[in-house]
């Protein structure tokens, strides 16, 4: 155990940490202004697998990175109008559209590894960049300031997307449709625009985590999301749909299940409770969830269709 | 004051609305001066939210045509009408109770600094508007920290915001104590004086006959009458609304009450949100008596209702007993066998299932007991029978014992409901806004029955947020806010004004 709470390692499992939460935290924002909005979206999983599929093939067939990021993120945008013409121009129940969603990703996803690729293959992972004299920091400049672009793009996500929510009038449309979408139509204000509109970023930030995943471990497998999706939609929750509070939950996930790697390949957790180690981040998460549960509520018209009478 | 007397504001005329099976308007005519307050009175499914849901956009007119100072229009949706300058109070507010004032006002508008918001602009122009007509507000605070006047307020700023010039107000004052109709009545002078043009939609004639300028009825889709509150009193508009004589008084024998049947002692009970919405509430009801409960909505009279027809749990110490039986915590079983009947507040939630018929709705607490079901098999010949001869007695219009509950009317529902409930001759009846949403007629009726339990000797506690109503039935009146009895009064003590305060607040006696 002392081998663990040496500078070095305990800095660079942050550093893990933060890098395993990048994921997280797009699926996570993302999913919070589509719920902001009154749309739940259970598909983000799916969504995730598919631009992973398509950013590492892209990658894999073309070397380009940069290309790989614009496809993973379009195929996100893509399930987005297909997400928002589901649920909102044919106004299908969410819960059973995203879990339709998640599946067909889940199938289409694989089906498309074997037929196109088969043998998994290494693309080249994402280029760490290390900021200017922060980096040098030491141990700081480790887990703070050596990460890819990717990871340093999620984290200035949250400011973003407060911003989105709260100081423009898009975000007040926004929040209006997912609290009250007959309050917003009767003032002229588009439920179905805004809410496309805001199932497309969400798609589209999915389709990002997506990618952030994939070209962070350099290759692709089937089921290679192994429940992140859903992870990230428990943390809309858990951050009680504020951005930061999202971000609070990823990075709490990323740190457990990069201390859980740690702690393995220290020979802390023995070999044989290895599995069931696997599980510590998802029970900690929902525990904390648990225990934290505010009594915030969620947006009132969540998974309400909104039509007029 | 009226600027342009020739060109009236508004003129609606010949409007004619279909719906499958139902003809919602017929050759409607309305007609809207400037400086004007105009009544639409009728009943619920006269036609009067069509009309309106036309004038706003909401709905298309098959026939007849809208002109706005004297210009034909074709209204196709709420921008365009509120682009017009028509702006409309719905009576379920149309707020977003997580987002400010400032914020709610500004939803739907052009913002001068977009694609960002520009709150501290809208937030002053707020002010300017609250000064001219009175409507002191805060616009940085979010709306649900809001009483429900306030939240009219924000309504009638976002209307004004727009520059509406012609406001239609859909049953404003439906959730106002005495004293906030008062000042309601004193912004729509304001507005009045400003040449605003008003169409006031209302069932409660009083009021009607307090502000109105002129007044058309409405009665199954058609104007049925047109009238002034000089040429009308309140019987007389009664009569045109209904389509017959109606007694807004009814006949409430004089009877001497007998022992406590309800008591409540001590009780304190939790809201939803875990705030004390019941606090130390003693309450006594006594056989041969109705006492009714008034108080503006939200302040404890739906828990205490729930509590008594043990629906929901009280905290310790609390106690509540019918017929002298504890109930408190035991579970609605147990109240019911005690002797309670209760018609609730909710009535499609709580007091019948939509998707259920007629027939197995007025069996719905008994289908388990000896006379409707043996060895576990229900007897639908007796159900049958039974259901028959109360939808007979408690003039349940319905089809059919088969019909599906949820196509009856709002009066019929609530019928069914008191039906089941005074069949097993209970000793308590609490009933919970038992006239809402219900027509004259049916409201009539119900108010008959509940009586006719009193004056056989039951105790009944009525809860309701029409204080006509209470005034009118109730032989104590006990009015609630913030979880406690303000003071009840005897029924020939009560005044409006006095019960209007405790309503707000304000102690009996002590200075207002």
């Amino acid at each position: 155990m002392s081998d663990f709470f040496t500078a070095t390692v305990l800095f660079s499992t942050l550093a893990a940490g933060i890098r395993l939460s990048t994921p997280f935290l797009f699926a996570g924002l993302g999913e919070m202004v589509g719920q902001k909005s009154g749309v739940l979206n259970l598909g983000v999983e799916g969504v995730m697998l598919l631009s992973a599929f398509f950013a590492y093939w892209t990658a894999l067939s073309t070397g380009s990175l940069w290309l790989a990021v614009l496809v993973g993120t379009l195929v996100g945008l893509l399930m987005g109008v297909v997400y928002g013409l589901i649920t909102v121009v044919f106004h299908a129940e969410q819960g059973i559209s995203g879990i339709g969603i998640f599946l067909f990703g889940l199938g289409f996803s694989d089906l498309m590894f074997q037929e196109k690729v088969g043998t998994p293959k290494f693309t080249s992972k994402l280029p760490s960049v290390d900021i200017p004299l922060l980096s040098d920091i030491p141990h700081v400049g480790v887990a703070f300031f050596q990460h890819s672009a990717m990871t340093y793009a999620a984290f200035v996500m949250v400011p973003l997307v407060m911003i989105l929510l709260r100081r423009t009038t898009f975000g007040t449309n926004v929040r209006a449709a997912g609290e009250n979408p007959e309050s917003a139509d009767s003032l002229g204000v588009s439920v179905a625009r805004i809410r496309f509109s805001a199932i497309v970023i969400g798609n589209t930030l999915a389709g990002v985590a997506g990618t952030a995943l994939v070209l962070e471990l350099g290759i692709f497998q089937p089921n290679l999301t192994a429940g992140r999706g859903f992870i990230a939609i428990a943390l809309v929750y858990f951050g009680a749909w504020r951005a930061p509070g999202v971000m609070a939950g990823a990075l709490l996930y990323g740190v457990v299940e990069a201390t859980v790697i740690t702690w393995k390949a220290l020979g802390i957790i023995p070999r044989s409770l290895s599995d069931i180690s696997a599980m510590a981040p998802a029970v900690i998460t929902i525990a904390a969830l648990v225990i934290l549960a505010r009594r915030v509520k969620p947006p009132a018209a969540l998974t309400q269709p909104f039509s007029r009478h | 004051m009226a600027t342009d007397t020739d060109i009236p504001m508004l003129e609606m005329r010949g409007i004619t609305k279909r719906f499958p099976g139902v003809l919602a308007n017929d050759a409607v005519d309305l007609t809207v001066r400037s400086g004007e307050v105009h009544t639409l009175l009728g009943e619920n499914g006269a036609g009067k939210s069509t009309l309106m849901k036309i004038l706003f956009g909401l709905y298309q007119p098959d026939e007849g045509e809208i002109r706005l100072n004297g210009e034909a229009i074709e209204v196709e949706s709420p921008s365009f009408a509120i682009a017009h300058g028509i702006g409309m109070i719905h009576q379920h507010f149309m707020l977003v109770p997580t987002l400010t004032v400032a914020e709610n006002v500004a939803l739907g508008t052009r913002s001068t600094r977009w694609p960002l918001t520009d709150l501290p602009v809208v937030s002053r122009r707020v002010e300017e508007i609250s000064e001219k007509f009175g409507l002191a507000i805060d616009p940085s605070i979010e709306v649900w920290k809001l009483a429900v006047g306030e939240r009219q307020r924000v309504e009638i700023i976002k209307a004004l915001y727009r520059d509406a010039r012609l406001l239609v107000l859909d049953e404003p004052t439906a959730v106002l104590t005495p004293q906030e109709v008062e000042e309601f009545f004193g912004i729509l002078n304001e507005m009045r004086s400003t040449g605003h043009g008003l169409i006031f939609i209302s069932h409660k004639l009083r009021e009607v006959v307090a502000i109105s300028d002129e007044i058309t009825v409405l009665r199954n889709g058609r104007v049925t009458g047109h009238t002034t509150p000089a040429e009308s009193d309140r019987h007389q508009l009664a009569t045109m609304m209904v389509g017959r004589e109606v007694s807004l008084a009814p006949d409430r024998p004089e009877i001497e009450p007998g022992e406590s049947r309800l008591v409540i002692r001590n009780l304190v009970v939790e809201s939803d949100r875990g705030t004390t919405a019941v606090d130390g509430l003693d309450l006594d009801v006594r056989a041969g008596e109705i006492v009714g409960i008034a108080g503006v909505s939200g302040n404890g009279q739906r828990e205490l209702a729930e509590v008594i027809a043990g629906l929901r749990d009280a905290e310790t110490g609390s106690s509540v007993q019918i017929n002298g039986v504890e109930v408190v915590g035991l579970g609605a079983r147990i109240a019911r066998d005690a002797g309670l009947a209760y018609v609730p507040e909710e009535r499609m939630r709580d007091g019948a299932i939509g998707d259920f018929t007629v027939s197995e709705n007025l069996v719905l607490v008994d289908h388990g007991s000896e006379e409707f079901s043996r060895r576990g098999l229900l007897r639908f010949g007796v159900i049958r029978r039974h259901s028959q001869e109360l939808v007979d007695r408690f003039e349940v219009k319905t089809p059919g014992l088969d019909t599906a509950t949820s196509t009856l009317s709002g009066g019929n529902i609530q019928k069914l409901i008191l039906a089941r409930e005074l069949a097993s001759g209970p000793t308590v009846l609490l009933a919970a806004q038992p006239t809402r949403g219900v027509d004259i007629g049916a409201a009539e009726y119900i108010h008959e029955q509940i009586i006719e339990q009193r004056s056989g000797g039951a105790a009944a506690l009525v809860v309701s947020e029409d204080l006509d109503e209470l005034m009118g039935i109730a032989d104590r009146i006990a009015v609630m806010f913030e979880g406690r009895i303000m003071g009840i009064v005897e029924i020939e003590d009560a005044t409006r004004e006095a019960l209007g305060l405790m309503m707000a607040g304000v102690h009996e006696g002590s200075p207002a």
